[in-house]
């Protein structure tokens, strides 16, 4: 298929024919004035201003919590553990204005997630619309990890702004056929092709020198990383919160709990974070990560080092929402400076 | 410039290197500025040549108590329970403090967590620390490269634009009612101590929420953690948390549940809160480090305002005054605690 | 197939193995004839057993492949979960889903070889399935040496067996206790004492080792001694585990997942991870 052009007015039909297949979901101000995910109104746009969403992406594919089981928790019920996978389904969601580096984390969490059901239904169930950076953040820098301001990896249809119009690009067959409903849409014009092509080409080096760190990290020796010397200094500053774990698109870590209510019990998986103490604690009292220096390197070796030894890219994907929201400035940019360094 | 910052950083500097340099203290607590404008990074450092990489700005909002603890423990010999205490001096530390920090400092000395012999308290009296997220929303949310401090204002730019905030207007709401700027406790001062604020209103938030009607007080608190991604940063930036294993994260019994669930956050949010009864400063660090802009803050601030009325006591003045919600007095309210015969209404 | 699934088992046998009733083994039947049927696992490899609304615990697999129709599960208290399991009765539901994990390498490297078998406590639960399955594949294998200690006797599981073992002249078998004790007429020292002792040869052989930390570090120096190395020494590992399946994240030691990449481990590749178990 073509790109299509289509101008704002055009984005809103389009995006109120789809609402019949879809829940659409988009940036959106939340009631605290930030720009997160929010359910849109049929024919609402996404807000297209430059930034990222407070939130990733990755709820939408690791929802917090997600039900693995349900089971009867009647007391003596002499079926009690004949547990079944949850019943109700979820209606498919279109996610509008996805940036590349969001979409791109779900190709990075689908390696660990490979053969994971409930991640891979929801994969199927979720579309997503991207929308191309023309700026980049102060924070971000998804040229260092393999990404691209103007990449489409995981986009079912890319769009690129184009002054008050957007170019609209297929990258997948839904995305074909969800531009089918694009009815007031255009076939772009030479002009319109030229502007893109000038757009893709520009992008990327409005960003910091891209570089390559996984290429290098996987070829560094594990130790030699693991036992570098400024992990204390970094760790000293940190809160051990969980502000960068979850907010980062690519921390999947997850626990998993039985929950009953009312004699019907679940079992969820809820996201974890390798940042709290409990997240490694053995029955025994043993805590293999009992310091806070050792939780640290394991957030930042697991993705600058262990990730791509098993998997080949970071597990990273410089959206920069952890340097922005650190509350004490731990910059994963400059961990990996100095784990270049070593 | 600030003038005022640039004096404080250099009289810290000074003050921190004849510390370390004299081994007077063996690390000293500070604050550094890191790669994200507006947020500063604690910093402890060891030698007097590193006295220069402190820094002193309106952004130092994490209360430093909260790292006391692990520090001056980071100086003991290993111990077990049971153990008997090392024999000698241990080495001492140097931390700054304001005025809540401080009190924050007699909290922790009170509590057993801080042994006073062993901190170096180098007193500043804070002229109130801004808001980050005030200045993100009155640059619209845009993308900040980088914000100049002067006395009264701040320059605040990023692509495409420029901005000039009055300083006052973007100062973190607890500063703005803050009664008592200068440390409680100090061995030695960077500049003045400035005596206790005249505040009209001290706790307008708190009044504006108390005069709702019940179901709208709950929908306020309602909307007001529905944000919440359960990360816990208002607990760790906390001094006064320092529970080995947290109510949340207990799993035998279990209190909560972990995962996003409304009565669960909200369980969380109000036992936090209660925790913090008779002990808070309104330091602030909760709602500073909070990465939602959700104001926890004034769950605690209607605590103290309780305690002031109900007690007529403020957490951490002073080391001799024990914690009001540890001793009782005859003539506290809720004397359901006394027996009757004390009441006088034995049958 | 959903791996989060287990599947559906009853509580087939309990039987207390210690004289603190800390130590219980549980037989569990699967309840549909066809996941009996479709079981199988390598000795070394784990399960996770599910208690609705509880949750589940990983626990190594007590018995053989090769003993048909149940498996074996020998828990000790020490979380929720266990608790709950300690405190159920034969015939009650239960959830098994596994096997997990790598499991001693008893179709390729161990075979052909002379075997050392140390343990200590109630570490012994999934080399005592490592043990059956070799002697009923007696052939595959050289000599085997088998040390095992606990505290005090009545901490020694498998008891009739050990007695049975004993008995067997195509086995070295070396069951020791801590302290001298009233009635012990057998071995009194430390697994590590004992293992010096035996001095098992390192040729063409391999040691499979479980048991505290401490009891692997110093049974390490007099196997040195006597010339074994890293590559021929094979421990399992443990840590907190939530999935299993190598994605929760609870359980890495480094770059590998104990639970999906081991829990069994050579010595050899240990030393190359950070001390993170």
């Amino acid at each position: 298929m073509k790109v299509l052009i289509l101008d704002k007015a055009g984005f809103q039909d389009w995006l109120r024919a789809l609402a019949g297949e879809f829940d659409i979901i988009g940036p959106a101000e939340n009631t605290k004035g930030l720009l997160d995910w929010n359910k849109l109104e049929p024919g609402e746009l996404p807000d297209f201003r430059p930034g990222l969403p407070k939130s990733s992406i990755k709820t939408f594919f690791f929802p917090q919590p997600e039900t693995l089981l349900e089971f009867s928790a009647r007391p003596g019920d002499d079926q009690a553990f004949r547990p079944h996978e949850p019943s109700e389904g979820r209606r498919a969601r279109l996610l509008a204005g996805v940036r590349p580096c969001d979409a791109r984390s779900v190709a990075l969490n689908s390696m660990p997630y490979a053969s994971d059901p409930y991640f891979l239904k929801n994969r199927e169930n979720v579309a997503m619309v991207g929308l191309a950076c023309t700026q980049g953040c102060s924070t971000c820098f998804c040229t260092w990890t393999g990404g691209s301001p103007v990449g489409s990896d995981g986009m079912d249809v890319m769009a690129y702004p184009l002054g008050d119009a957007f170019a609209l690009e297929p990258v997948t067959g839904r995305g074909k056929d969800m531009l089918l409903k694009a009815s007031s849409a255009r076939e772009a014009a030479q002009e319109d092709l030229a502007a893109l092509d000038a757009l893709k080409a520009s992008a990327p080096s409005s960003l910091p020198d891209a570089m390559d760190p996984a290429s290098v990290l996987r070829e560094k020796e594990l130790m030699s990383l693991y036992n570098a010397s400024f992990w204390q200094g970094l760790s000293e500053s940190c809160l051990n919160c969980g502000t960068c774990t979850f907010l980062c698109p690519t921390c999947y870590c997850f626990d998993i709990q039985d929950e009953t209510l009312k004699g019907k019990g679940r079992r969820i998986r809820y996201w974890d974070s390798c940042m709290f103490p409990l997240f490694t604690l053995h029955a025994s009292g043993h805590n293999p990560r009992g310091e806070k220096v050792k939780r640290v390197r394991n957030r930042f070796m697991h993705k600058l080092k262990y990730f791509p030894d098993r998997f080949g890219p970071l597990s990273c994907v410089g959206c920069g929402r952890c340097v922005r929201d650190c509350p004490v400035n731990i910059d994963i940019r400059q961990v990996m400076k100095d784990l270049l360094a070593i | 410039m600030s003038t005022v910052n640039e004096k404080i950083t250099s009289e810290i500097r000074e003050k921190v290197r004849e510390l370390l340099a004299s081994g007077h203290v063996a690390a000293f607590l500070g604050y550094t500025s890191g790669s994200v404008p507006m947020v500063m990074q604690p910093l402890i450092i060891r030698t007097p040549e590193d006295a220069d990489r402190l820094e002193w700005n309106s952004f130092c909002v994490l209360n430093l108590a909260n790292y006391l603890p692990a520090l001056l423990k980071s100086f003991e010999p290993p111990r077990r329970p049971g153990d008997p205490p090392p024999e000698g001096p241990l080495p001492k530390v140097g931390v700054l403090a304001t005025g809540c920090w401080s009190r924050n400092m007699v909290i922790q000395v009170q509590e057993n967590q801080v042994d006073r012999d062993r901190v170096v308290v180098v007193g500043i009296s804070s002229r109130g620390m801004v808001d980050r997220k005030k200045v993100l929303a009155a640059v619209g949310h845009r993308d900040v490269t980088a914000v100049y401090e002067y006395d009264h204002s701040l320059k605040v730019s990023g692509p495409g634009y420029e901005r000039e905030i009055n300083r006052w207007d973007v100062v973190r709401d607890n500063c703005r009612t803050c009664v008592h700027p200068d440390p409680v406790i100090f061995d030695h001062m960077i500049g003045d101590l400035k005596g206790e604020r005249d505040v009209a209103d001290r706790f307008r938030q708190v009044e504006d929420i108390e005069v709702l009607a019940p179901e709208d007080r709950w929908s306020w608190f309602s909307t007001e953690i529905a944000s919440c991604i359960r990360c816990y940063a208002c607990r760790n930036a906390c001094p006064l948390c320092y529970c080995p294993t947290c109510f949340v994260d207990d799993s035998r019994p279990q209190w909560v549940g972990k995962s996003i669930d409304k009565a669960d956050t909200a369980i969380f949010h109000i036992l936090r809160a209660y925790h913090c009864a008779g002990r808070c400063t309104d330091c602030g660090s909760c709602e500073s480090a909070c990465p939602m802009g959700i104001k926890m803050r004034i769950l605690t601030r209607k605590l103290q305002k309780d305690v002031l009325e109900l007690y007529g006591a403020e957490a951490g003045m002073d080391m001799q005054s024990p914690p009001p919600l540890s001793t009782y007095k005859m003539d506290d309210p809720q004397d359901f605690i006394l027996t009757e015969s004390i009441k006088g209404e034995e049958k | 197939m959903n791996p989060y699934l287990p599947y559906p088992a009853r509580i087939d046998d309990i039987i207390v193995e210690t004289e603190d009733g800390n130590l219980k083994t549980f037989r569990l039947v699967l309840e549909d004839s066809n996941d009996r049927e479709a079981w199988t696992h390598v000795p070394g490899q784990f399960a996770m057993l599910s208690i609705a609304g509880k949750g589940e615990i990983p626990i190594g697999i007590a018995s053989s492949p090769t003993e048909k129709g149940h498996i074996l599960f020998t828990v000790n208290r020490a979380g929720v979960v266990t608790t709950a399991l300690h405190k159920m009765n034969v015939g009650d539901p239960i959830g098994v889903r596994g096997p997990l994990g790598n499991g001693f390498p008893v179709n390729s490297e161990l075979k052909g070889k002379n075997i050392v078998i140390i343990a200590g406590g109630f570490a012994f639960t999934t080399l005592r399935a490592t043990l059956i399955y070799m002697l009923e594949h007696r052939d595959d294998y050289g000599r085997i040496t088998v040390i095992y200690g606990a505290r005090t006797p009545g901490m020694l599981l498998y008891k009739d067996e050990l007695t049975a073992w004993q008995q067997r002249d195509d086995l070295d078998v070396h069951i020791t206790i801590d302290r001298e004790a009233p009635g012990w007429t057998g071995l009194v020292g430390f697994v590590p004492t004992i293992a010096g002792q035996v001095k098992p040869s390192p040729e063409n052989a391999a040691a499979l080792i479980c048991g505290p930390p401490i009891m692997i570090k110093f049974t390490m120096p007099p196997l040195e001694e006597v010339g074994w190395t890293d590559d021929q020494v094979y421990l399992s590992l443990e840590n907190r585990m939530k999935c299993g399946l190598g994605v929760c994240g609870h359980c890495n030691v480094g770059p590998v997942y104990v639970c999906k990449d081991g829990p069994v481990f050579t010595r050899a590749q240990v030393q190359k991870l950070p001390v993170e178990f």
